[in-house]
């Protein structure tokens, strides 16, 4: 590790936070505003919505379901009818059905796991009109649930938690439309193509004929990070040269990631009028991410002592890393996009030394919310919240509330019903898939690493991220349908719960704060919220991490690889 | 607090024996399946126990070992049932000393008691229905709760609050309420039965704490869905890690699986959760207050804002002399004198606090009038003066007004001085009472309604609680703020009547507060009805009692304080006993786990921190721990974790270092001490 290295990190973060800060309140702003602009009067005439009424969590939650599942089919029948379709320069023949499938649930889930390689595969009117489209409405639907949520607890009292499709709107045409028009913009200026024209043939040096792919890159690359979606043009990702052209490209990348997401919690605090809770549940989330991107660059630093038997002058591990990012960049991208449910690469996960692996897994196992997915992030954080300020209420004596909002049996059903979702859908699958020889067969990599590449894979499915530890051959029916159950129940599973809190707890009346009920803004519920997150987590996922990554790394000191 | 419910030592012998053989009667499948975790836990020893007699029949030598998880698997139900037990015996206890105030007397029922007549038949106690009316006389236990329609008599109620000295009862007004098991020591009076018998509010508390009706309070239900939900989730893990490990070809045994899955599901909190609430309500009694349910004592740990009564709780309810003040020319001994003369024959409070104050802080002896010729002029509503005449000396003392009359002068004619004074005892909430000697005033004495000492600090603490205080007083709002702000109080209510309490109850309410008042008159009633938490007085009326949650059988409205705390603490055992529970985890992980892959990968001894002998040991120490922890924690779910009035984060900070933080380590020690013992036993 280096100072240089950490500078880089920190200068990342402080970045954010100064970009975040603003887009918060500014967010805040635009979901309290009660008069609808020309533009969006506009299309709400168009689309026949009625703007003035607000719908109550069950309407919202459909609406929102609906328009989700519409995507879905739409961009099904896209792939499947690709070749029907303009913009095919490569003459991509349909994608078949466990593939499409997988897909379509993908980016409409804001997953973007790639069981294909992009420039293979999807021809540019999918890869825009298809993959692109469901990147910015699905980072949008992220968004409006978590102004919904965020509303229950600005509402005293109320049956409606405002309505889907001016939020959805809002949040598509005033948030992320600008911002990827932006990045967009300086990707370009930093050497991402944005063409309609197919591959190119090149001679290399060697006399060898090259085919190198080509395609409005900027364009999904923006909004690809901005709605933490993940899901690259190419199949190498952002390490790919032409989706992380430079390094100054990758630090871009890696805030474009984290601005939204971090500007929920702001937006959160300045909505339910107290922006010190906001402030807390940010570097809860923060805290945790750096010290993940700490541990991965240590490990990675530390590297291999098989290494240095072999005379390297260096243990550090490079294997998968782009030497143009170098370690700190790589260690920060690999925290960064699993504590978002972002899913872009700049370096290959499975090449990540055992300990140094088993960071980004275990952050989306806690289900990301450090700081999470656009939006999901946030109504995430808020149901870990509400677990722990019950456990804390109950410590200091009264039956615990969260900002004015009494948490009961209810609430709790519904919460446990929620986290309860990620590990039966990662354990369940892991081990029907460990059992399984037909799955077993997709593996590249024996023994403890073998398990990790399944394990990371419905991790990263059920937590909506979409990285990968390479190795696994996900493109087989199995697994492409396995995955694409395990990420419509991430998803809409654990939505739905979410939403009935939301409902329950805006209809309660917000009831006052003394000095008996603790303060959910300091430094001891930021300490008791990561505790619950860490224990809460690590319970679920030690066993299964203990036989993959934990058991790897200590083969490793023992001199031992798989 | 009366001698009558004293604390039984935590393991009273005859209590514990009587909960070692509830504990078996526990196991019944429907008692069990009440608690999912306890539940879970005796369908997993079940499934163990099948799988040591498998062992047993096919000898494939792993038999000892499971049959001791098996063994210890029952036991961890079996010692979460003896907690219940425990707690349910002491109820009981409690119970039984409450029911020996029922007798089954033979009661007096009028047979026409609209005719005046006083025509009867004996019927007994048990027979008496709601409405009835009988009749009681001196040295008659009172067979039911009721209401006194005719009569006065003095009552014993010591059965019921300890408190021996009798109190008077009459028809009308706000001492009707009589209590059956009370004795009538003199005189006679008619009553009403207003509860047929096994209906009265300490049936309903005897049901209470005897767990019969015990319904799971909101709080708890809450709390057991977490739990529920815990068990859940490692259910999942404990199914999962079976095929997780079949891919490193590792056969995990049903008989391990099960020892992981009960490690980890939080049987301690799970086991004790019952024990818990009952012991609140056990708590409460033992504090001489009645809940009539569960949901009331939770409440009251929940109350933000206190009803209080100014007079007998914040104030010893009397004026009290606490100043002279002489008009000058007049020495303050002097006016010490002349008071102390006037009030020789006065024995009200008001009159004897002023002899008291002559002959403490001045020192002044008690004259003796023996050859004098004194006569007492008696205090007269209509000269609302009183005093007395000494030979030559005419002294009286009495309302300002009436002493300037006497004096022969107009309203606010006195001297300066004297007017200053008059004038700053009434801003100040006190009372003045002017004296004058032959036709001269000479001064005025400072009557104040002197505040409790001590009960400052308490609202203070309260506050920090975040408790809101409320006095509520008949005064007029400048001797009510005035001692509003002598006692700390955070509001008050002056001139208040019934319909200002009960409004000032829904305004709280309507912004979202938890109320607490006390209240013992029928006028009482509504508000006592509307407060989240309505304690009444045992000296209360009948309707007072009926519309309030809690009865104190003490008549302490100061009590109110503590029925918050022991809520407080009812909450407060259950969080840091769930907290402690989920932390134990951490440690069955680092026992288990490397136990459980050892051979498959021995690298994972690493993570074997405790450096525990053999995997067989170290699961079986895990299981011991698990299910001894729940015996060794009953002393503290029936006493309650400490409770001080801090604020909330100060609390949470303690009890999260406490149970948090000592909930991580302790299994660590614990465990690593039972294997120690294990391998030397050589059990495993």
């Amino acid at each position: 590790m280096t100072f240089a290295g950490w500078l880089q990190i920190i200068l990342v973060f402080a970045i954010v936070i100064a970009a975040a800060w603003p887009l918060g309140i500014a967010m805040a702003k635009l979901f309290t505003r009660a008069e609808p602009t020309g533009l969006e009067r506009g299309l709400y005439r168009l689309a026949g919505v009625d703007a003035g009424k607000e719908q109550s969590w069950a309407t919202y939650t459909f609406a929102m379901l609906a328009i989700n599942f519409a995507g879905f089919v739409v961009l099904y029948l896209l792939q499947r009818l690709q070749f029907h379709l303009p913009l095919d320069p490569q003459g991509f023949s349909g994608v078949s059905e466990p593939l499409a499938f997988n897909t379509a649930m993908s980016f409409v889930t804001n997953t973007n796991w790639q069981s294909y390689g992009g420039e293979t595969t999807m021809s540019h009117f999918v890869q825009m009109a298809g993959l692109t489209v469901q990147n910015f409405l699905s980072a949008a639907t992220g968004i409006a649930l978590a102004v919904a949520v965020t509303r229950a607890f600005a509402r005293s009292e109320a049956k409606t938690l405002g309505n889907f499709w001016v939020d959805l709107t809002r949040a598509t045409v005033y948030v992320l439309l600008p911002l990827a028009i932006v990045v967009g913009l300086a990707f370009m200026a930093l050497g991402m193509p944005q063409t309609l024209q197919g591959s190119v043939e090149a001679t290399t040096l060697e006399g060898a004929r090259q085919v190198i792919a080509l395609g409005p890159v900027a364009s999904q690359e923006a909004i690809k990070q901005l709605g933490t979606n993940g899901g690259g043009f190419f199949n190498a990702n952002s390490s790919h040269p032409f989706e992380g052209p430079s390094a100054w490209s990758d630090y871009l990348s890696i805030i474009a990631m984290l601005v939204v997401s971090s500007a929920l919690p702001v937006m959160f605090g300045r909505m339910v009028g107290d922006i010190r809770q906001g402030r807390a549940l940010l570097i809860a989330m923060l805290v945790m991410l750096i010290a993940a991107v700490g541990a991965i660059y240590w490990a990675e630093a530390n590297g291999n002592p098989l290494l240095s038997q072999y005379g390297f002058a260096s243990a550090a591990n490079f294997e998968g890393k782009e030497v143009r990012f170098g370690l700190a960049m790589s260690a920060l991208f690999a925290a960064v996009t699993t504590g978002l449910s972002c899913g872009a690469v700049n370096t290959m996960h499975a090449s990540l030394t055992p300990l140094g692996g088993l960071v980004p897994m275990f952050l989306i196992q806690l289900g990301e919310i450090l700081p999470g997915g656009v939006g999901s992030g946030l109504y995430g954080i808020i149901v870990m919240a509400l677990i722990s300020v019950f456990v804390a209420g109950l410590m200091v004596g009264r039956t615990p509330d969260y900002l004015g909002k009494k948490i009961e049996s209810k609430e709790m059903k519904l919460a446990i019903l929620a986290i309860l979702i990620l590990p039966l859908v990662i354990l369940g699958f892991t081990a029907i898939s460990a059992m399984l020889p037909l799955a077993l067969s997709s593996l590249a990599n024996a023994g403890p690493h073998g398990l990790s590449e399944i394990l990371y894979a419905f991790s990263s499915a059920a937590g909506n991220n979409g990285s990968a530890f390479a190795g696994l051959n996900a493109n087989t029916p199995w697994f492409n349908t396995t995955l694409g159950i395990a990420m419509a129940l991430g998803r809409f599973a654990y939505i739905v719960p979410v939403m009935a809190i939301a409902g329950s707890l805006a209809a309660k009346k917000k009831i006052p704060q003394t000095q008996g009920s603790f303060p959910t803004h300091g430094a001891l519920f930021i300490a008791l919220l990561i505790g619950v997150i860490l224990i809460l987590g690590g319970l679920q996922y030690f066993p299964a991490l203990a036989l993959g990554p934990i058991v790897e790394h200590f083969a490793m000191l023992a001199g031992k690889s798989f | 607090m009366s001698t009558k419910h004293a604390n039984p030592s935590l393991f009273d012998r005859k209590i514990a024996l009587e909960a070692a053989k509830q504990a078996f009667v526990k196991f019944s499948p429907r008692v069990l399946a009440r608690n999912p975790v306890i539940f879970v836990t005796a369908v997993v020893a079940a499934l163990v126990t099948a799988m040591w007699l498998r062992d047993l029949f096919i000898g494939n030598g792993v038999a000892l070992f499971s049959g001791q998880i098996a063994a210890w698997l029952w036991f961890t139900v079996l010692f979460a049932n003896f907690a219940e037990a425990v707690a349910e015996g002491r109820g009981k206890a409690q119970a039984d000393a409450l029911r020996r105030t029922r007798t089954d007397t033979i009661a007096r029922r009028l047979l026409q008691p609209d005719q005046r007549n006083d025509l009867f038949e004996k019927v007994p106690a048990p027979d008496l229905r709601e409405g009835d009316i009988v009749m009681v006389s001196a040295n008659e236990v009172i067979p039911a709760d009721g209401e006194i329609i005719e009569g006065i008599a003095s009552v014993n109620e010591s059965a019921i609050t300890g408190e021996s000295a009798p109190v008077i009862r009459e028809s009308g007004g706000d001492r009707s309420a009589v209590t059956g098991g009370t004795t009538v020591l003199s005189d006679w009076i008619k009553v009403k039965i207003t509860a047929a018998p096994g209906h009265s509010f300490l049936d309903r508390m005897i049901a209470l704490v005897e767990g019969a009706e015990r319904q799971k309070t909101p709080n708890e239900l809450a709390l057991s869905i977490l739990l529920a939900g815990m068990t859940l989730i490692f259910l999942f893990v404990v199914v999962s890690l079976w095929g997780i490990a079949g891919y490193s070809a590792t056969v995990l045994s049903v008989t391990v699986l099960a020892a992981l899955l009960v490690t980890l599901i939080p049987t301690t909190i799970g086991g004790l959760l019952s024990a818990i609430g009952i012991a609140g309500m056990d708590r409460l009694i033992r504090f001489n207050v009645i809940a009539t349910s569960g949901r009331a004592v939770e409440a009251a740990g929940d109350v933000d804002t206190l009803l209080l009564d100014k007079t007998g709780t914040i104030t010893f309810g009397n004026r009290l002399a606490t100043d002279f003040l002489p008009v000058p020319g007049v020495s303050e001994q002097a006016l010490a004198e002349t008071a102390m003369l006037a009030s020789l024959a006065d024995e009200t409070p008001e009159g004897r606090s002023i002899l008291a104050l002559a002959k403490g802080n001045y020192r002044i002896a008690e004259p003796q009038l023996g050859n004098t010729k004194a006569v007492t002029v008696p205090f007269s509503a209509v000269t609302r003066i009183s005093g007395v005449d000494l030979g030559e000396r005419i002294i009286r003392k009495g309302a300002v007004d009436a002493v300037l009359k006497h004096v022969k002068l107009g309203p606010n004619s006195g001297p300066p001085a004297f007017n200053e004074a008059v004038d700053r005892i009434s801003r100040t909430g006190g009372t003045p009472l002017a004296v004058a000697e032959n036709g001269k005033l000479i001064g005025v004495i400072h009557l104040k309604d002197v505040v409790k000492s001590g009960i400052k600090e308490r609202f203070n603490a309260l506050r920090n609680m975040g408790i809101k205080t409320v006095m509520v007083t008949g005064d007029n709002p400048v001797t009510a703020a005035a001692i509003a702000s002598e006692a700390g109080v955070d509001d008050f209510i002056a001139e208040a009547t019934p319909e200002d309490k009960l409004a000032y109850i829904r305004a709280e309410q309507a912004k979202g507060r938890l109320i607490a008042m006390c209240g013992d008159g029928t006028n009482d009633a509504p508000a006592l009805a509307q407060a989240d938490v309505g304690v009444a007085m045992q000296s209360g009326t009948q309707a007072a009692r009926e519309a309030g949650n809690m009865v104190d059988l003490d008549s302490n409205p100061t009590k109110l304080i503590e029925i918050v705390e022991i809520g407080k603490q009812l909450l407060m055992t259950r969080g840091s006993l769930t907290t402690f529970s989920i932390a134990n985890d951490v440690a069955k992980y680092f026992a288990i786990i490397p136990a459980l892959f050892l051979v498959t990968y021995p690298e994972l001894g690493a993570l074997n921190v405790m450096g525990l002998a053999s995997p067989e040991s170290a699961i079986l120490s895990a299981v011991i721990f698990n299910a001894l922890i729940i015996v060794a924690l009953i002393p503290l779910a029936l006493k309650g974790v400490a409770y001080r009035a801090v604020a909330a984060s100060e609390l949470l900070r303690r009890n999260l270092l406490i149970y948090g933080l000592g909930g991580m380590i302790v299994p660590f020690i614990g465990i690593k001490v039972i294997d120690i013992l294990v391998s030397a036993l050589h059990l495993a």
